[in-house]
């Protein structure tokens, strides 16, 4: 705390002179990168949700703290109809939206707001759909909203019906992430009025727990407490972020008292912050896998045999222990741990290069030669592809297949990864969106996303499990779609298109000094429950 | 003197249409396309993918997004953003002004010790301080910038605790940008320390940035004296019996000077790429690590214009260090 207390020291002295008032409450948290904007709806970085939707906007239902469950936020409950396509939702009264110095609400939210809301994205007529020249919504676009949502209908001033083509069960789930966060209709059209369109992204108006005070581009971030926020209302008086991309000049300002709190400690960092006494680390299994995904449309490789085969001939204890360094559970599902309706009874492919060369005999396959793509990033799921492209390369030699290793430029990566014709497995991983299962599973592994443009890469399409997860989607009742998932779990390790590698963990460390955060299984970083002690 | 001015002028002409032509082809040799990096993991489907390059304009023709290019430059239009989607120009204009703080910071440290440190080790050539000055100049020039950087926030931040991590100002400080220059902007706050904060800011990075050049400064100073104290005039200036300082200091120095400011003036281009990496270690909100991001984002106008704005700036510095030539050595004017 070395120079915040210099400065605190600096700044008491000058209050001292006015009758020394109680010291807000400043929090610093050293954040990754530079918000995209600080509209909520048409940007998908992670960083961005952390500076704009999350600190200053709400969602008609909201994440429960900490897990992936749905709650009430802006609409105080819902029904839903028999057939699963009617949502009625019923807004809370009361609720304030933020004031700056140029504009004041003359209203409290209401249906409007949430019609704007979905319009805005979901409506290219909409006045406000380009508002910025280029602007898309690329996560309403890609959750399928604009297929899925009929209507949104006012009822009454606090009463919205929303209408689906078909029934779909993670649609709540949908509409508590970030993009489906509620602006303001009258803040719209009082810009409209003025003709400064463009301050609706830089000088935000939410309902969250925190008001916007400034941004200094690339540099720092600052908001106050909404005192009049709806819900229970922040304990810090002020918020900051830090803008610095580095990890290691990261830790450097956690050490120095520069902030409080920081994401994404690099992994060589880990052993050294747990050993250092002003600081703490809490951690969680992420919301992500890490995958090899064999080519599932070509042979020998179509074969479910050989597949297990070559699942039972990589150790993957060992690639944990060494790419992971540890950080990371080994992946027997391709949901995570902290994910509701994951199949703890599945046992996984032993490390077995014994069996393994067996079941490749029993398959009549001899001699295999392969390629393993290695991505050239690093992804929160994967801290190092070559490595683990490495080890299973000399893993695989052992039981007589020989691997070689082919990498792309990311992007680049991307595209051939998904072309059909792909000769060879590969290594890529997924971070989840909104904490629901099918939002792994469907993406990943249907007959759907199999198709150009999705991302199913082992291009496995297996009827019993499209036909499972489908089921799931439609069912509104959570246990029976637990029920469902788990089964879906079954058909796939006993199929195996993918080998797991690993959920890898999340870090976060702070000052000692703070208490009240929360981690989030969803890699948000939200302040409203921090305190610091001083 | 005018005519020397339009020669140099007109040269810049074809120098600004061979730049103009790097920067767009530049990041598009770039592999990466920007609308599947956008997508991630996700993908993306063909019908979609082929909307969002029609709405970022990289379905035309290359040729005709050249041209596209150059035209709207002509009407001071230097594009949008991919990522945040606002003017180029105007971000790079609220970036900038960090970076020239951080540069003129960095270049007068080089300049006032590099020059001395130059002439001191001429003058005594092959005494210890030769040796040790001339030696570190040369780890300096060798000196991997990233690494550097870390090493004296370790040490001076971390370890010692004498400069703060990173970043322009305390956070404690809170005042709104006037001029974007901090060092201005603090004293006119009015806020008691807010000033004393920035310089205590500025020291790690433009040490670090400074560095490179120094050792360059040094050595090319210490060269240029040596070369000029074996020429005939000093020799004669000292047969007189001048005092040796203002043989030193006016008959040698100001003919040293010549290839030393041409240095200086080529430091500034070594300066914008060294302020890439500062930048990005020190979180230094300025154009370097601005790049940096838009050029992992494949965020074409803003690499293309960014590029073309610096490389302005660089192509103005020469010229003026160019007519700079012109007042030292008054024969380089005809």
């Amino acid at each position: 705390m070395k120079l915040l207390s210099r400065s605190l020291i600096a700044a008491s002295a000058l209050a001292l002179s006015a009758a020394a008032p109680a010291m807000a409450k400043t929090f610093i948290y050293c954040s990754e990168a530079s918000p995209e904007g600080f509209d909520p709806a048409p940007y998908t970085a992670g960083t961005t949700f952390d500076a704009g939707a999350h600190p200053m906007f709400n969602r008609l239902a909201e994440f429960k703290k900490g897990t992936t469950e749905v709650e009430p936020g802006l609409a105080e409950s819902w029904d839903v109809s028999e057939d699963g396509t009617e949502y009625t939702f019923r807004l809370r009264k009361g609720v304030k939206f933020h004031s700056n110095d140029k504009y004041t609400p003359t209203r409290d939210f209401n249906a409007d707001d949430v019609i704007f809301s979905f319009d805005r994205q979901g409506n290219a007529e909409n006045p406000w759909h380009q508002y910025i020249p280029g602007i898309t919504y690329e996560y309403y676009t890609s959750m399928a909203m604009p297929d899925l949502v009929k209507s949104v209908e006012k009822v009454d001033d606090y009463t919205v019906k929303i209408t689906l083509n078909q029934p779909e069960a993670p649609f709540l789930a949908n509409i508590a992430m970030p993009f489906m966060s509620i602006v303001s209709k009258e803040y719209a059209d009082a810009l409209d009025a003025a003709g400064t369109r463009e301050e609706f992204n830089n000088a935000p108006i939410g309902t969250g727990p925190f008001k916007f005070v400034a941004y200094q581009k690339d540099a720092v971030i600052r908001y106050t407490k909404n005192a009049d926020y709806w819900g229970t209302p922040a304990i810090i008086d002020d918020l900051v972020f830090a803008i610095t991309p580095d990890a290691a000049v990261r830790l450097q300002k956690l050490k120095a008292g520069e902030c409080h709190l920081m994401p994404y400690p690099a992994p060589a960092d880990i052993a050294g912050i747990k050993a250092d006494s002003n600081l703490k680390l809490d951690e969680q299994a992420g919301l992500n896998v890490g995958y090899l995904a064999y080519n599932t449309t070509l042979a020998p490789f179509d074969n479910p045999k050989v597949r297990k085969a070559l699942n039972m001939a990589i150790n993957k204890e060992a690639i944990v222990a060494t790419v992971f360094e540890g950080q990371a559970e080994p992946a027997k599902n391709p949901i995570p741990p902290t994910m509701w309706s994951y199949n703890e009874s599945i046992v996984d492919d032993p490390y077995d290069p014994e069996a393994s060369k067996k079941l490749l005999e029993e398959a009549g396959v001899s001699g295999l030669s392969m390629e393993i793509w290695a991505m050239p990033v690093q992804r929160p799921y994967m801290p190092n592809a070559r490595r683990t492209a490495e080890m299973m390369q000399e893993d695989l030699s052992k039981v007589g297949v020989k691997a070689e290793i082919v990498s792309y430029e990311w992007g680049e990566y991307l595209d051939k990864s998904m072309e059909p014709g792909r000769t060879g497995a590969v290594i890529l991983g997924w971070t989840g969106d909104n904490g629901d299962p099918d939002n792994f599973l469907s993406v990943l592994l249907s007959c759907a996303g199999a198709a150009p443009g999705g991302a199913n890469r082992a291009f496995w399409c297996n009827e019993d499990f499209s036909a499972l997860l489908q089921k799931a989607k439609v069912s509104s009742d959570p246990a029976e779609r637990t029920k469902l998932y788990e089964e879906a779990q079954v058909i796939f390790k006993d199929q195996a298109p993918w080998f797991t590698i690993a959920h890898s963990t999340q870090y976060v460390p702070m000052s000692n000094k703070v208490s009240g955060f929360v981690m989030s299984p969803l890699g948000d970083f939200t302040f409203e429950t921090v305190d610091i002690a001083e | 003197m005018f005519r020397f001015i339009l020669s140099r002028l007109l040269y810049l002409v074809p120098t600004f249409f061979g730049i103009t032509l790097v920067t767009f082809t530049f990041p598009r040799l770039l592999k990466g396309d920007p609308v599947l990096l956008m997508a991630g993991e996700r993908g993306v489907s063909p019908e979609r993918h082929a909307e969002l390059t029609a709405q970022l304009g990289l379905d035309k023709n290359i040729v005709v997004q050249y041209f596209d290019f150059i035209g709207r430059l002509f009407q001071g239009d230097f594009g949008n953003s991919l990522v945040t989607k606002k003017p180029v120009l105007s971000e790079f204009l609220t970036l900038f002004p960090a970076t020239v703080e951080l540069g003129l910071v960095a270049i007068l440290i080089a300049i006032l010790v590099g020059v001395p440190i130059g002439v001191l080790a001429a003058i005594k050539r092959g005494s210890w301080f030769d040796q040790v000055s001339m030696s570190a100049a040369l780890v300096g020039f060798s000196m991997p910038i990233f690494w550097w950087g870390l090493l004296l926030i370790i040490f001076f931040s971390g370890t010692l605790g004498w400069t703060p991590v990173s970043g322009r100002i305390s956070l404690m400080y809170f005042f709104p940008d006037v001029t974007g220059f901090m060092l201005i902007d603090s004293l006119i706050s009015g806020q008691k320390g807010a000033f004393l904060s920035t310089v205590h800011h500025l020291i790690l990075p433009s040490v670090v940035l400074a560095t490179i050049p120094l050792a360059v400064i040094a050595r090319q100073t210490r060269s240029a004296m040596l070369e000029v104290l074996g020429e005939d005039y000093v020799r004669t200036a000292r047969a007189k019996g001048m005092p040796a300082r203002r043989v030193i200091g006016v008959h040698a120095l100001r003919n040293a000077m010549i290839p030393v400011v041409t240095t200086i003036g080529l430091q500034i281009g070594v300066l914008l790429a060294g302020a890439i990496l500062t930048e990005t270690i020190f979180s230094w909100p300025g154009i370097g690590k601005w790049m940096i991001e838009s050029i992992s984002r494949r965020d074409y106008p803003s690499v293309q214009s960014g590029l073309l704005l610096m490389a302005g700036i660089v192509m103005l510095v020469n010229l003026l260090v160019d007519l700079t030539y012109g007042l030292i050595n008054p024969r380089i004017r005809k």
